[in-house]
């Protein structure tokens, strides 16, 4: 009995090391041939997108326009007849589940490029796993610690724009028109604080007067308990920079307490997708930035065209903010390839660098020392009469045009020249 | 930053109270249910969120507000006998655990079913025309939709308290929650009224989310952050004492609203601070009976 | 035993099951050298041990100990964060920064279990929260140290150095060697804990505390000192996670993730030995695959968890010893 236990122990052992070996060659095997049929492969663009969670519409509108770049780039021949597949998957809106399907997109799926995300945490997450093995990543959503040289490299891009640049050019617009005494309501996280600083930056050359600053927690549902002391402040203009569902509670609510009587209210973001959830009356009057706005397709041929693809792939809906940054991301990486002619990424970093294009909004560029795309600012106040349609959310009410000078400077970021 | 006069600490506190309010009417269907059934309802936030989203496709059927705050409440409470007939009875006697963790489940299922009927992104939901605008009560502008919710919390309280303890349901319910051992001896069928106790919780919870839909207007996830908001107030009053829900629901609302005077970044925290002092200290917290569910 | 034998006297025609229990060992080792093969990504089955650990760690609590803890996401959180600020702010050593964890695990375990431990039932359960909630925004403002929203980021170790043995920790499969290395070392301490004389207090006092203290035991230092050690394996899996993820976002202390190994725990059978690590394959695979086909995967995670609960109360794995015992 003793001895027989003992055999089968050793058998199992046996058995146990020639399964190990048999999986360690399994393990390998694949890799192997993936490597050397990568020259001939698909281009694969990694897209992690959050399409669970309260941003899931948001990131449905990012998939279709990056959906609508990649199929444009197949039409027109790919990269010498090479195609491209954009393999999309959901970051859950959470950083450790990012840097997990980054993982997967990056060690499975073998993806060329990493285009993506729709938060400043998550952006930084799928930043860290993919600059760690060389893969480029091109951002499509705001934050302005992406830039800063602690989380830059040379594979990150970032196609959005930052806080610092919308509240730069949304302070420039209201503090010359609707006074210097400015109160700020601000989801107390480095978005938030972020764009408090771009607005006090810029409102040093205004002379604003800083009433004061109510940092309010993340994901907070009633603000009844601020909104007396901001009114009491009796601001000109009250700067809301919060974001998502905080924002769209935040007006309604301020708009019942009555401060939009006495008060501008401005905010450094306006979503299209958050002004139809929050509706007319929450954002009446509210004015703000934004890096896309659809009916900007009067004023440019590139908007026109995009906006017509869109409406064509997806019966006549017409791209959001957000979508429009998935469609510039991803097809400047794509023009970026055909432009080196590889996949290589060296090559293809030099080839973005170099682009001066216009997809979508005008033209735009990759700044050289932390690949920030130079672009313009809209400057949007929210409708709530003679809307033509469903869509027809926002009134543009003057555009900044993409200057460097608006953007933090090399030397700020921490980046050596 | 200036401007602490005495008219803003009186209108921050009635501000604090008047969220208070709101916890407290969305706090007492869940101490009723823990109370009476000790079943720690995890869904309480989604049946909240599915009385708003009741209230929005009513109304977008032609019906009005007023309508609404009859039959949501009735509407969602027969949804609550559903749950509680079909999902919570097989459970009762393997302990506090399995109802719960059942519930917690039974919140994701109703919050992407919602999902699945209306969409991901929220819905703006609009104050009855004649509660809008805001109204001088002596220090300051206060919104009349908000009075109003204060009133009809009143009102539900009242309703409730008359239910429980001048009707002979209500003393039946109430020997239940004591032992409900010796009422089923005395001949009564108990399951008949956790199964009531049930509807009614769920019922209220439908109706404080329909009061907090034009506050905030209406998402999947509405129901997310004020269950962990109620949690607290259910404990620091005491699991299952209505009165102590009411009285911690007040002082909640009235430390979130002091906190954010002198330090809005800490609204959030300063709540479960209140718990973890008031458990440590009381463990059983105001009103809740010692060593129930030890 | 030897009644089995004189039942069965062949031996070639035994159960699954005696053959499971005989070579527990062995399979166990095989499962896990295999178990990244059969997953659908290496990172997925990195995740699973850890979660599985950090599942562990809980189940002694909750499965052994007999308290439901809705706190643990601070022990799991604490493990990572000082991990993660051992790499990045002092650049330690990777075995450095992994103590650096555990006894993050522990000390976090100490302050919340010392301020918690007098209480019962779900009141333990919401004071945990309320504690692990404290916890969270002390990490949440600590932004210079932790990167408050935007999470910590820059924990990369590429490389693993052991007695002069270069192990390139960028590579998946050697990343899942390494976690598992430690997940494995951490089963066996328990085991062993939970055979000593201590882990038979531990039992003792979930099944009788009265009892228990009649005999002379000190039933709150025995809850104080189990709670403490399962923060230590919590704080372990936290540190793994650090160094697989290279980042650690404020997320992992949010009590969502106290929620989530309650839920493991469960899914797998609590109080028992390998149910955690089935609860997590059960749960993150389920997850993965379901997520991958539809965005309403919440509906299906939900019923499914729902079934659970009606269906099989002790759990996948409770069931399964349940059956093979029959």
């Amino acid at each position: 009995m003793t001895s027989k236990v003992t055999r089968t122990g050793s058998m199992s052992r046996r058995r146990l090391l020639t399964t190990a070996g048999a999986g360690a060659v399994l393990a390998v095997s694949p890799f192997r041939i993936k490597l050397v049929q990568a020259q001939e492969a698909t281009i694969k663009i990694g897209f992690p997108v959050p399409l669970t969670g309260p941003y899931g519409a948001e990131a449905q509108d990012q998939v279709r326009a990056g959906q609508l770049a990649v199929a444009q780039f197949n039409d027109a021949g790919g990269l010498n007849g090479r195609k491209a597949e954009l393999v999309v998957r959901d970051d859950k809106l959470n950083p450790g589940e990012a840097a997990t399907r980054t993982l997967e997109l990056v060690e499975k799926e073998k993806v060329n490029f990493v285009v993506g995300s729709l938060s400043a945490a998550v952006q930084l997450a799928i930043n860290n796993v993919t600059k760690e093995r060389g893969i480029i990543f091109n951002s499509i959503s705001q934050s302005d610690a992406i830039n800063e040289a602690s989380d830059f490299s040379k594979y990150t891009f970032h196609e959005a724009l930052n806080p610092h640049m919308t509240s730069g050019a949304v302070g420039r617009y209201a503090f010359a028109k609707f006074g210097k005494k400015v109160a700020f309501l601000t989801a107390d996280y480095a978005y938030g604080h972020e764009m408090v600083r771009g607005f006090l930056e810029v409102g040093k050359q205004f002379n604003i007067e800083n009433l004061g600053d109510i940092r309010h927690p993340l994901g907070t549902s009633d603000f009844s308990t601020v909104l007396p002391r901001l009114q009491a402040l009796k601001p000109d203009i009250l700067c809301i920079s919060n974001f998502g569902r905080d924002q769209q509670i935040a007006l309604k609510q301020a708009t019942d307490f009555g401060i939009k009587k006495s008060t501008q209210i401005i905010a450094p973001v306006l979503s299209h997708a958050s002004r139809v959830a929050a509706g007319a009356q929450a954002f009446e009057g509210v004015i703000g930035g934004s890096s896309f706005y659809w009916g900007i397709e009067d004023k440019f041929a590139s908007t026109k065209a995009f906006n017509d693809a869109f409406r064509k792939m997806y019966d006549g809906k017409v791209p959001t903010d957000y979508g429009a940054l998935a469609y510039g991301g991803v097809r400047a990486m794509l023009e970026a390839v055909k432009g080196a002619g590889t996949v290589d990424t060296d090559k293809v970093i030099a080839a973005l660098e170099a682009l001066k294009y216009d997809y979508y909004k005008g033209p735009q560029y990759y700044r050289k020392c932390d690949h920030q795309s130079v672009q313009s600012v809209l400057i949007v106040k929210s409708k709530s009469r003679d809307m033509k349609n469903d869509a027809d959310v926002f009134e543009v009410l003057s555009t900044e045009e993409p200057n460097e000078k608006n953007l933090r400077t090399c030397d700020d970021l921490g980046h050596k020249s | 930053m200036a401007g602490l006069s005495f008219d803003l600490i009186a209108l921050q506190l009635f501000a604090g109270l008047a969220l208070g309010a709101i916890y407290v009417l969305f706090a007492i269907g869940l101490s009723l249910i823990f109370g009476m059934l000790t079943v720690v309802n995890f869904a309480h936030g989604a049946f909240y969120m599915v009385g708003a989203y009741v209230g929005l496709y009513l109304i977008s059927l032609g019906g009005n507000f007023w309508l609404c705050l009859i039959a949501v409440p009735l509407l969602i409470g027969l949804f609550g006998l559903a749950v509680e007939r079909v999902l919570i009875r097989p459970l009762y006697g393997r302990g506090i655990d399995y109802p719960l963790l059942l519930t917690f489940g039974l919140s994701y299922v109703m919050v992407e079913c919602v999902r699945i009927a209306f969409g991901k992104t929220g819905y703006p939901f609009d104050t009855p025309e004649i509660l809008q605008g805001a109204v001088n009560i002596g220090v300051g502008y206060f919104p009349l939709y908000r009075l109003f919710v204060i009133g009809a919390t009143a009102v539900v309280l009242l309703a409730l308290w008359l239910f429980l303890e001048k009707t002979s349901f209500g003393l039946i319910i109430r020997a239940g929650a004591r032992d409900p051992q010796i009422v089923r001896v005395l001949g009564v069928d108990v399951s008949r009224v956790w199964l009531i106790v049930f509807g009614i919780g769920t019922a209220i919870a439908g109706f404080a989310g329909l009061l907090a839909a034009p506050l905030q207007g209406v998402i999947p996830e509405m129901g997310g952050t004020i269950l962990a908001e109620a949690f607290v107030v259910t404990v620091v009053g005491g699991m299952g004492s209505i009165g102590g829900a009411v009285l911690a629901g007040l002082l909640v609302g009235v430390v979130v609203s002091m906190t954010s005077l002198f330090a809005p970044e800490m609204a959030k925290v300063s709540i479960f601070a209140l718990m973890a002092v008031v458990l440590v200290v009381r463990p059983q917290g105001f009103f809740g009976r010692a060593g129930l569910l030890s | 035993m030897t009644e089995r034998a004189i039942k069965q006297p062949d031996t070639t025609t035994v159960g699954w099951y005696e053959f499971a229990t005989r070579h527990r060992a062995s399979i166990a080792a095989l499962v896990v050298l295999i178990f990244p093969l059969a997953m659908p990504f290496t990172a997925l089955a990195v995740n699973i041990l850890i979660y599985g650990l950090y599942a562990l760690g809980f189940n002694l609590v909750f499965g052994y100990l007999g308290l439901l803890s809705f706190g643990h996401a601070a022990l799991f959180g604490a493990g990572a964060y000082l991990c993660g600020i051992a790499v990045v702010h002092f650049g330690w050593p990777w075995y450095a920064a992994i103590a650096a964890g555990v006894t993050g695990g522990f000390l976090i375990a100490l302050l919340i279990g010392v301020l918690a431990i007098r209480t019962r039932g779900i009141y333990f359960a919401m004071v945990t929260m309320a504690l692990s909630q404290c916890v969270y925004y002390l990490f949440y403002q600590a932004v210079d140290w932790t990167g408050g929203e935007n999470g910590l980021r820059g924990i990369n170790v590429r490389s693993i150095d052991l007695f002069g043995l270069r192990l390139d920790f960028i590579n998946p499969l050697t990343r899942y060697y390494v976690v598992a290395t430690f997940v494995i070392a951490a089963f066996f301490v328990l085991s062993r804990i939970l055979a000593s004389p201590f882990g038979a207090v531990i039992e003792a006092v979930r099944e009788n505390e009265m009892r228990a203290r009649a005999s002379g035991y000190d039933v709150t230092l025995t809850r104080l000192l189990t709670f403490v050690l399962s923060g230590g394996f919590c704080g372990l899996a936290g540190a793994l996670q650090a160094l697989h993820l290279s980042i650690v976002p404020i997320e992992i202390m949010h009590y969502e993730t106290s929620g989530l190994v309650v839920m493991v725990a469960l899914l797998g059978g609590m109080g028992t030995f390998f149910g955690p690590m089935v609860g997590a394959a059960v749960f993150l695979v389920l997850e993965n695959l379901v997520s991958l086909w539809t965005v309403h995967w919440q509906l299906i995670v939900g019923a499914i968890f729902i079934a659970c609960v009606l269906f099989f109360p002790t759990g996948i794995w409770g069931t399964l010893i349940a059956r093979g015992r029959r």
